[in-house]
């Protein structure tokens, strides 16, 4: 965020930018409305019957029946149950996450072992490697071991990735000088209180873009749930699967459904939106 | 890659332990040994999770995967799976199914990525001036990518639905007959590569965005003073500069794209369909490896399309690698 910031000043000393013409404000604006016009469409539909939305031209306004579209989707899958298992099984993913990448990317970037390297290496070559192809062998698996059908059997897999290993052994590198970890080490400290009172505080900042971007992943994933849950225990997305492949006719139910399924990461986006935009810019420099 | 990190109080008592020197740190070596031990393994029991999560979730499913495409294996009757050699292989690449799958698969991935990257870079140019409410509009380039990629197919079959779609009535309106765009084998494709595009051109551009604000800001200052346009600029310092980034945004977007199931799954409008339309008009390798093993229960024939696809992903990644190292020697490039 700081470099941005001080790109800009100094960029705005230039004063260059105004010769890219007059024509970018219209263009910007038509591209935020071409990005955010479908996610308009998505409330909108479902807050008008299915008699105006198969009119032409279709309603370009919202109306009143939101609410009584959202309560068909309740009462058609169990979308209670869905939006519980989504908030058990992203909430889960992002806290092991958060843990587990904090602290193996403390170890990469602080801590002197033999074989340091060649481990971080592994770790960067199997972002490369495509382990969704492995979903045969893990549905197998996960019935083996009995977790068919069980949230868990969506958790573990995701539990800790490699992009976090490595987006976290960054941010300790930017963000916790080793002076203060030597103060630590004099004052008797050992290296998991280090990374208790030491690092994870200058951490704050990097593990909450982490968390956002994992949360809001798990949320919208989609293809592995799919396989290895089944419609009586579905997260958010498979729900909305099962709604637009039985219902595809019922475009405000099946719309009012995606709606719903969408207000908690609009909401991340919201809140936290600055946040998000500065991990994917930052991420863009260190990768 | 490599930190220069100073020696850490812990790590000079490990290393300068077998020199046998009269040092302090030695004398107080019997009381500790065992919590120096404890100490040297502490790296490795917080770097355990992600190999034991990755070993037991990631590897050992693609190298059970392998094996599993050299049998006949129904997902029912796993205990009936009996050996075949390549048998598999051999059958898929005398499939029609299959080779219809790849060049759908290739066709969507060349008419998403190549616009995605192009718009996303003239964006990030864009983006990258001096604009009053930077963040809102930051923001409203992002918001396709945080939609779930469920949501985006759902609202954009409603969007080019035949009779009551937004596109149809607008094609209506200037005189042109709607287009049953799931039927066809062109319009299909539109359809889902329009999706994809929607979703990640925004994320890609603060991709670049980041980029090149990295850039030394002196290259444009020397260019603007010698009457340079900004398309120029964009052109000379920016492309050049963010070719690693280029690259790298164009594997990412590659490999999604091999990967692609969401999409033909749910565009199809035929209830229960997973075949990617009547006459598997956009079905892509990925809905074809899950229609095998998940539909028709074929486990061994949907492991032998998984690993077709882990090699191809393996083979571009590995060609992207070598583009790029050899591009960047050739203009001198730092990697």
């Amino acid at each position: 965020m700081t470099g941005s910031t001080r790109g800009s000043t100094r960029r705005s000393t230039r004063g260059s930018g105004e010769s890219s013409g007059p024509l970018r404000y219209p263009l910007l604006f038509a591209v935020v409305i071409i990005s955010a016009f479908p996610v308009y469409w998505t409330f909108m539909i479902p807050s008008r019957t299915n008699d105006v939305v198969g009119q032409l031209p279709p309603p370009f306004l919202p109306g009143g029946h939101f609410f009584a579209n959202a309560a068909r989707v309740f009462d058609t899958v169990n979308f209670g149950k869905a939006l519980m298992n989504s908030v058990i099984v992203a909430g889960s993913i992002t806290l092991s996450t958060l843990l587990f990448c904090s602290l193996a990317g403390f170890a990469f970037a602080k801590l002197n072992f033999r074989g340091r390297n060649a481990l971080l290496l592994v770790v960067v070559s199997t972002m490369m490697v495509p382990v969704q192809l492995g979903i045969i062998s893990l549905y197998i698996e996960m019935q083996e071991l009995g977790w068919g059908n069980r949230l868990i059997s969506v958790v573990l897999p995701t539990a800790v990735t490699a992009f976090g290993v490595v987006f976290m052994r960054q941010s300790v590198i930017q963000a916790v000088p080793d002076e203060l970890l030597e103060a630590g080490r004099i004052d008797g400290c050992g290296t998991l209180r280090l990374y208790w009172h030491v690092a994870l505080p200058a951490l704050r900042p990097a593990m909450a873009v982490l968390g956002l971007l994992t949360f809001m992943q798990a949320w919208n994933d989609f293809m592995w749930p799919l396989i290895v849950l089944n419609a009586e225990n579905p997260t958010v997305q498979v729900a909305l699967s099962t709604l637009a492949s039985g219902h595809y006719r019922d475009n405000t139910l099946v719309l009012a459904g995606t709606a719903l399924g969408t207000i908690p990461v609009l909401v991340i986006f919201a809140l936290f939106g600055r946040q998000i935009i500065g991990g994917i810019m930052e991420g863009a420099v260190k990768g | 890659m490599t930190i220069a990190t100073p020696a850490h109080p812990a790590q000079t008592t490990a290393e300068s332990a077998p020199a046998a020197r009269e040092t302090p740190r030695r004398q107080r070596r019997p009381h500790s040994t065992f919590r120096r031990i404890g100490r040297a393994t502490v790296p490795y029991w917080l770097i355990a999770p992600f190999f034991v999560i990755f070993t037991a979730f990631g590897l050992f499913p693609m190298l059970y995967t392998a094996w599993i495409s050299l049998t006949d294996r129904d997902m029912l009757r796993p205990d009936a799976a009996k050996f075949i050699g390549l048998g598999n292989y051999t059958d898929l690449f005398s499939d029609e199914f299959f080779w219809n799958a790849v060049g759908n698969t290739f066709l969507l991935m060349a008419m998403s990525s190549v616009p995605q990257l192009a718009f996303a870079l003239i964006l990030a140019h864009i983006l990258n001036t001096r604009l009053r409410a930077r963040t809102l509009f930051r923001m409203g380039v992002l918001l396709p990518n945080i939609t779930s990629i469920v949501a985006v197919t759902i609202v954009f079959s409603q969007i080019f639905g035949r009779q009551f779609g937004l596109i149809s009535w607008l094609l209506d309106t200037v005189g042109l007959d709607p287009i049953n765009w799931q039927a066809g084998e062109w319009t299909s494709k539109t359809a889902i590569a329009s999706m994809v595009i929607w979703r990640w051109t925004g994320y890609n551009a603060l991709i670049y965005l980041g980029a090149m604000q990295a850039i030394p800001k002196e290259h444009f200052e020397a260019a603007a003073m010698d009457g340079a346009s900004t398309w120029r600029q964009l052109w000379h310092i920016t492309l050049p500069a963010l070719r690693p980034t280029i690259a790298f945004t164009a594997l990412i977007s590659v490999i999604g794209q091999i990967q692609l199931f969401t999409e033909p799954l749910l565009f199809d409008n035929s209830p229960g369909s997973v075949s990617g339309g009547n006459s598997h008009q956009f079905q892509t390798l990925a809905l074809l490896l899950y229609e095998e093993s998940f539909r028709l229960h074929n486990f061994g024939y949907g492991s032998a399309i998984a690993w077709v696809m882990f090699l191809v992903t393996m083979a571009l990644a590995a060609g992207a690698y070598f583009v790029t190292r050899g591009t960047s020697r050739l203009t001198g490039g730092s990697r």
